[in-house]
Formats: C-alpha cells, structure tokens, sequence
C-alpha cells in the first residue's frame, strides 16, 4: 500500500477509535443525572469511565495531530471550513473535562451541580457535533446534518448506556438496561437514516456510484446496533457493549471509505499529503510505539474490570 | 479591525491560558511523584499525608492544563490555516508525536494513579505517577521543538507545487536536535520547576503560618532530642522545595545564557529589540533597567567577547527590506524590551529567595558526633541530630509574596519569544499576515475569542478558589490505622489498608 493510502487508513482508525471509546464517555456523561438516585450512585455511574476519559479523549487529539502531520491541508481545511461547531465542540470538551475532574473536589453541593451540568452540556455538544459535521462533510445539506448529529447523540447514549449496565451492579444496572431500551426508540430509526445516506454520498458518487463495501459496512452497522438492542433486552451486556462498539466502528469505516480520495470537497488525499519523507519517518515510529501505547491502554481497562457498586459514604 | 488581529489576540490568550496551568503540572507532578517515593522507601505516614494532599492540588490544576491545550491542537487549523498548509510537514510531525509519546502516556497512566490506590500492587501504583510526569516532561519536549522550528527553521526545504510553496522536512532527527530547542527545552522546563518548587514554597509558607497561630496537631513529630521540640511536617517539602527552585533557577539562568547567545545568530532583531539597540555596535553595553549601562556587557553575553559587534534593530531592518522587500521587520519594541527584563528579574527573584530560604533553614551545625561508625544507610538520620531552624515568620510571608513573581518571569518570557520573533511566524520564511485562514471571517473569530477568554477566565478564577479553599482545609487527619509497613510490595496484604483510606479524596 502506498503512503499515502496507509495514512488514510491510519487517520480513519484513530478517527474511529476516538468514536468508539468517546462514545461511551460522551453517553456516560449525558445520562450520569439520569441513571443516579443519589451521590453515591452518580459516583457509581461517573466511576465507570473515571480512570479512563482522559486516555480516550488522546485519541482525537492524536488523530487531530496526525491529521496535521500527514495531511496539512486536509486538517486546515476541515478545521477552518467548521469553525464554529469546532469551537462549541471545544468548549463542550472544556467543561466536560474541568467538570469530571473537579467534581470530587469541591466543598459545596451547589459547585457540584455546577460541574454535573458542565459534564452534561459537555458530552451533548461533542456528541451531536461530530455527528453533523461529518453528515455535512459527506451530504452539504442542512436535514443530513441533523440526521447525522441525532445519529451520533444517540448511538452515544446507547453505548453508554450499555457500558453503564455492563460495568455497574444494583439499581444503576437496572436503570441503565431500561434506559438503553428507551433510547433504542430513536437510536435504531436515526441508525437507517444516517446510515443509508452514507454510501450514495458526495465524493464516492463522484467516483462512480457507492461501492458494494461501503454498503456492506452501513448495513451491517444497523445490523449490530439492532442486534445490540436485542442483546441488552435479553441481560448479555457484554455481548450489547460490543454490538455497539461494532456498529461505531463499521460506521467510521464507511464514513471514512466514503470519504476518500477526496476528504473535502475538491481536495483529493494525495494533494493534501506531507512528502514521502515525513510520512515515512511518520509510520516507523507510529509502528514501534503504537503496540505500546494500545497495550497499556488495554491494562488500563484490564486493572478497572470489575463492576461498581455504589458506596456510602 | 481585521480577523487577522483577532486571531493574533486569541493565540495568544489561549496559550498564556495554557501556560499558566501547564509548567504548574510539569513541576508539581514530579514534586508528587518524589513524595509518594518518599513514603515507599521510609514508610512515614506524613509523606504519604503530603503525596495525599499536593497530589488533590496537582490534579485540580491538571485538568486546566488538559481542557486548555486541546484548543491549542486545533487553532492552528482554525485561525492560521495557510501556515498549517505551508508547515504542516515539518510543524505538525512533532505535534502528532507529542499526542502519540506524551499524552497517551500521561493521561493513561494518570487515570491508574488517581483510581489504582487499591487495585495495583504499591510498586506498580508508584510506577504509575512515574510514567505520568514523564509524558508530561516529554510533552514539554515535543512542543518546544515544534516552537523552536519557527524561530530557527532547519531540517527542510522549501518546494513549489499545485498548492504553492510548502516547507518539506528533510531531516526529522535535525528537527528534534535544533539547537534552539536544546537550548529552549531546559529553559522552559527548569523555569516550570521554579514556578512549581515557589507554588509549594507558598502553600508551605501558609500553612506554616497558621500552625503558628492556633496550635497544629500537625506539630506532633516528636524530635529525638530536645524532648519539649516539635518539627513541622511542612519542613521537609518545604526544604525540597527550596532545593528544586534553587537548582531549577541554575539552570534556568545558564540555558537562558545561551538562548541570548542563539538569538545572537540566530534571531538578531530580538536581541536588538531586547536590548532596545538601535545601531550595530561594537562592544555594545547592557542596559539592566534604563539609565543604567554596563559597558561591553550585552557584546560579552552576546557572544563571549567584550568587543563583538552587535547587530542594532535599524541596521537590520535596511538589511531584511532588501533581502525579503519591503515590509516593517520591527517587533513591538516596548513590550519586548520591557518583557525580557520582567522575566529575569522576576524569575530571578523567586531563585534568590529560595536560595535565601535554604540558608535560613540550614541545620544546625550538628552535634551528631554519637561516636560508632554508622553504617551507610543510616548516614542521614545522623545528620538529621542536629535541631533544625525553625522558619522565621517573616520568610513564610515572603514566600506567600513570591507566588506570583515566576508565573509573571514565564509569561513575559514567551511574550518575548513570541512577539519578539513578529512579524514571522516562521523566522525568515513565513510572515504572519500571510499564515492566517482566509475563509474565516472576523466575526467568526470574534466569538470564539469571546467563548474561549470568558470559559477560560471563569474557570481559572474557579481554578484559584478551589486550591486556596483546599490549602485552607489543609491535608487530612492521619488515619487511625497503623500506617503501611514500607517494605510491602503491595498485594493484598496489611499494607494495603492506608492505601484504602486514601481512595475516596482522589476519586471523582
Ligand atoms: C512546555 C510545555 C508545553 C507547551 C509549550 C505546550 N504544552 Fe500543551 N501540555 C503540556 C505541556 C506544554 C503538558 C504539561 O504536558 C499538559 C498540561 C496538562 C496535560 O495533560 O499535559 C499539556 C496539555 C495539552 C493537551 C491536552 C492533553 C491531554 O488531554 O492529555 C494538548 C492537546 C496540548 N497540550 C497541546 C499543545 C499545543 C498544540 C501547544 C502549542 C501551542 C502546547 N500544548 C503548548
Ligand atoms: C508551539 C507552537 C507555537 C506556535 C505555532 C505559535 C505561533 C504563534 C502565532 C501564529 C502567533 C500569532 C502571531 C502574533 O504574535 O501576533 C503567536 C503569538 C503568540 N504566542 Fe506563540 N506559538 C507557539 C507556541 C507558543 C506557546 C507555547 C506560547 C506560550 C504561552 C506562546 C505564546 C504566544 C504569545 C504570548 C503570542 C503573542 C500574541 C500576540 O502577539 O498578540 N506561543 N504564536
Ligand atoms: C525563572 C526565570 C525565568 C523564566 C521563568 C523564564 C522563562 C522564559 C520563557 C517561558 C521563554 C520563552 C521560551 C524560549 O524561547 O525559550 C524564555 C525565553 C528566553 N529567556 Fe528566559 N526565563 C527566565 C530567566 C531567564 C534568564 C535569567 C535569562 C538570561 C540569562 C533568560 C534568557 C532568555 C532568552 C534570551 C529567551 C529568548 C529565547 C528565544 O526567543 O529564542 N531567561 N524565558
């Protein structure tokens, strides 16, 4: 494969694992408030993705650099071209970060309150506006968009609704199987419809009609996410919480199979690539040091595998 | 009013944002980590009180370092498009290394260190704080080679293409060895270690003082000698404190020696601006605050000789009008002029006062002459005989004073940097009209500028409170549990039991 080919593909799997680990973070935020009766069990709920947050949100800052070393003009023009959604999109992550971090620090239940807000606007806005800047990227319509970003929040809620249920025990568990359910109701309808409109989309049209595989990864997307609904019914959590991984990463693969060789309007991959020498030295290191960086992120989710409970305290 | 000048605005609002929070978690970060090593190796619970106590500060100040810097990851693309475009092959190759090296390696590992106090073996749990303060360091590395790119590009080639010119890398390994950024990255990093090592100095300073004023059972370390003496457990960090400034302030001072040297060859205007010299002069003199000149001086720092000609900023601006055409290539002479100064002063004033503070603290001449040879291991407890100073009132009060100075000495060191290097982004290749996004229009700017600087302000006022009201309380009561046997490998054995304790104040 050539270089710049391999980068696509790198930049796509980091894109798409920021999608899958986020995605539950982001859903984990938004339905802490929901899923808890009390503090105990709002630690209970927030404990879940605690250790780990931080080391998923990395994964967008690396595919954002990676972005930046290997296609200069694709990160420009994304970056500058969706100016304002990124902003939101940033001061999203802002409060959601200060708030996961501070709220176990404050004195006051009124400061709480305030970091349980943050950490819920700030899983919203990111949530649904990846969803339609990437809509609008593919489909430059207004209703695709929306389409995209309802998607995106509710796989979110989904999947984190999910995890909730997989690495929690007592009420909690219950409540979130309830709630994966519910959300289901708007999850699985906006899965067809975003999903569908991938594969007829922008540049692969242009490049000759949608391609049978970008097909086949939109189809089996709902496939799992249907299959995961079905799964968290029946109690197999575990299962359910990789359906939904599974539908998130088919979906990366399809948006980022639609997307090339042109990831923005007018710019093909190879214009938008550093030289060979950058994308060379580039790919050494990343293939010394990514079975580092995946191995212990994997202890890390290894060391906190067992189910919370709520503690009083 | 143009886009470009809001952006400017906004660059450097958000990374003095950034640097405020960030040479706190490089430095205090290792301050913690020390600690915690501390109370492995001797099994004293205070340290482990302390570990307890500075690490809660470092992680409220740590999650400001993280929520400011993503933005930093992404204005590039947003504000200054064409010079990410033009760069993005030499700039933006460290920067997705930082991501890869440094922060999956300070984020991972520092969610096992907040959440593992009970689930990892005690060594592997103090491995952890490791592994995390040196992605932190790393990171430090990364980015100041990035910036030093752009005051002294080497290592690529400027080609022409479709998409006009762009700046090729060609040597990755003369990138990340740029003498700039060897230079740059002790500088910074050192000065970091000021900053950190003056924040712990204050908060010592505090506590030491109210312990004063109402009877602290923190003062019950009861002496070996001298049996009515007691010893503050503020002591010892705030003797490692003032041992970290003062040899962070060594090599703050010499790097920075031969950054003046660099910026000599390398970045005349800045010198020129820095010095306020208007003319090349030979054996040119230093001007420490206006008035007053050392002759010879800047020519000797300059260069190591007392009569080397030093370029003036006029001379320099009919040099680069011919070279690169007509253009004003003046920085804003005040502001450059004045920044260099405050950083020196200010930041070397904080050094002085730590080296002052271990003077005054110093022991005793110890009366430890207890005759039979200790063994090698037991060399420090001897030493420690000797009753130590108290710390007087008045120093306390002084360090309280000093927190602001080398926070102030960082930032107008990267004003001097930053504006200093104007009007280049990139020294001598890219000019910063040129590096902005031309499709992003003023009022877009305008209101990113706006959610950023008022998110930023609340929060880092938010920021503030929380540490002084968590100063205040103090660390917590020692727990009534025996402490941990210090040998403990850790398991699930006796010497997990404190370890327990200690999981509620770090967890969310
Ligand atoms: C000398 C050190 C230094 C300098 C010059 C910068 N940073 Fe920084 N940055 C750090 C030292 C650091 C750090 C100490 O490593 C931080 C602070 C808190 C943290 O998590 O890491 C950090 C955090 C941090 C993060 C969040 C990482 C995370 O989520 O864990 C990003 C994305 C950036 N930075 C990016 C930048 C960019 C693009 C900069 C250039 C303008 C920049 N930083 C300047
Ligand atoms: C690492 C990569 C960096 C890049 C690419 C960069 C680039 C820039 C750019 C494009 C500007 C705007 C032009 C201007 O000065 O008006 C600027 C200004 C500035 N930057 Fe940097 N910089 C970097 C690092 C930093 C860091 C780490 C700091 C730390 C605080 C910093 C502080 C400043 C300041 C204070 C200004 C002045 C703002 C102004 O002139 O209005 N820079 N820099
Ligand atoms: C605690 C005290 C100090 C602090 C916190 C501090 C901080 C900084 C910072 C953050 C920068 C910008 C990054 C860089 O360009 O390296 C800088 C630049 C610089 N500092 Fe300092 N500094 C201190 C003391 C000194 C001293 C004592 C000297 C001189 C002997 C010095 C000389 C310089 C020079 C020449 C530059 C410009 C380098 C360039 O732009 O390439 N600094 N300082």
């Amino acid at each position: 494969m050539e270089l710049t080919t391999f980068w696509f593909a790198v930049i796509a799997f980091l894109w798409t694992g920021f999608f899958v680990l986020e995605g539950f973070d982001f859903g984990v935020g938004m339905l802490a408030p929901a899923l808890s009766r009390d503090e105990a069990e709002r630690r209970q709920v927030l404990g879940t993705i605690g250790p780990v947050w931080d080391g998923n949100e990395v994964w967008l800052i690396t595919a954002v650099g990676a972005m930046f070393a290997a296609f200069p003009a694709w990160y420009a023009g994304l970056l500058s071209e969706f100016y304002l959604p990124v902003v939101l999109v940033l001061a999203g992550l802002i409060m959601r970060g200060v708030g996961l971090e501070w709220r176990g620090k404050v004195h006051h239940a009124s400061d709480r309150a305030w970091c349980d807000l943050g950490i819920l606007a700030g899983s919203a806005l990111p949530a649904f506006l990846w969803g339609a800047v990437f809509a609008d990227l593919l489909r430059a319509s207004a209703p695709a968009a929306l389409a995209g970003g309802v998607f995106s929040l509710s796989v979110c809620l989904l999947h984190g609704a999910v995890f909730v249920a997989l690495k929690t025990s007592g009420p909690v568990r219950a409540r979130a199987r309830r709630t994966a359910m519910i959300v289901s109701v708007v999850a699985l309808p906006a899965g067809v419809v975003a999903l569908s409109g991938i594969p007829s989309a922008g540049t692969a049209v242009a490049e000759g009609g949608a391609s049978p595989w970008l097909w086949g990864c939109a189809l089996a997307a709902m496939a799992f996410l249907a299959a995961a609904v079905a799964l968290t019914w029946r109690g197999r959590e575990g299962w359910a919480f990789t359906a939904t991984a599974s539908s998130i990463a088919l979906t990366g693969a399809a948006l980022f199979g639609a997307l090339w060789p042109a990831p923005l309007p007018g710019l093909t991959v190879a214009e938008a690539a550093s030289g060979p020498y950058t994308l060379g030295m580039l790919t050494w290191i990343g293939l010394i040091a990514l079975p580092f960086v995946l191995g212990y992120q994997a202890w890390s989710y290894w060391v906190f595998r067992k189910r919370l409970v709520a503690e009083v305290s | 009013m143009e886009a470009l000048d809001l952006a400017r605005w906004q660059f450097g609002v958000t990374t003095v944002y950034h640097f405020l929070f960030v040479p706190l978690t490089i430095g205090l970060g290792v301050f913690v980590a020390g600690l915690q090593t501390a109370w492995h190796r001797t099994g004293k619970e205070q340290y482990l009180r302390l570990t307890k106590f500075f690490g809660k500060i470092f992680l409220i100040n740590f999650a400001m370092g993280v929520v400011t810097g993503i933005v930093q990851e992404f204005q590039f693309g947003m504000n200054w498009s064409e010079y990410s475009v033009f760069v993005g092959d030499v700039f933006g190759a460290p920067l997705a290394l930082e991501a890869l090296l440094a922060f999956f390696l300070e984020s991972t590992f520092l969610g096992l260190w907040i959440f593992g106090w009970d689930k990892l073996p005690k060594r592997v749990h103090l491995a952890t704080i490791w592994a995390a303060v040196i992605g932190s360091n790393l990171s430090a590395y990364f980015i100041l080679a990035a910036n030093a790119w752009m005051k002294h590009p080497v290592g690529y080639e400027v080609t022409g293409g479709p998409g006009g010119d762009r700046a090729r890398m060609t040597d990755l390994w003369a990138v990340l060895t740029n003498s700039t950024a060897l230079a740059q990255v002790p500088h910074v990093v050192a000065g970091a270690f000021v900053i950190a090592g003056t924040f712990v100095l204050a908060v010592c300073g505090y506590r030491v003082l109210k312990e004063r004023r109402t009877a602290d059972p923190d003062r019950t370390v009861p002496m070996r000698r001298g049996a009515d003496l007691t010893v503050s457990m503020w002591r010892t960090p705030m003797r490692a404190a003032l041992v970290m400034t003062a040899l962070a302030g060594v090599v703050v001072a010499g790097s920075g020696d031969l950054s003046g040297k660099l910026l000599y060859e390398q970045q005349p205007m800045k010198l020129a601006a820095a010095e306020g010299l208007e003319r090349d002069t030979a054996g040119a003199a230093f001007s420490p605050v206006p008035g007053v000149e050392v002759p010879m001086l800047l020519s000797f720092l300059a260069t190591n000789d007392p009569n080397a000609v030093v370029r003036g900023i006029e001379d320099l601006q009919e040099e680069y009008t011919e070279r690169f055409g007509p253009e004003d290539y003046r920085p804003n002479l005040p502001v450059v002029y004045l920044s260099f100064r405050v950083m020196i002063v200010f930041g070397m004033t904080a050094v002085g006062l730590s080296v002052l503070g271990l003077w005054l603290t110093r022991r005793r001449s110890s009366t430890s002459s207890d005759g039979h040879p200790a063994p090698r291991g037991r060399a420090l407890r001897r030493r420690a005989a000797g009753p130590p100073r108290e710390v007087p009132a008045w120093f306390a009060r002084a360090c309280l004073l000093a927190l602001p100075l080398p926070f102030i000495a960082m930032i107008a060191g990267w004003l001097l940097s930053e504006i200093g290097r104007q009007p280049w982004t990139v020294q001598g290749e890219l000019l910063t009209a040129a590096s902005v996004s031309p499709g992003v229009s003023l009022t877009e700017v305008a209101v990113s500028l706006a959610v950023f600087t008022l998110l930023y302000g609340l929060l880092a006022v938010a920021e503030a409170v929380l540490i002084v009201r968590h100063v205040k309380a103090g660390p917590e009561r020692a727990p009534s549990v025996p402490p941990a046997s210090p040998t403990g490998t850790g398991g699930t054995g006796d010497g997990d039991r404190t370890a327990v304790m200690l999981q509620p104040t770090l967890m969310y």
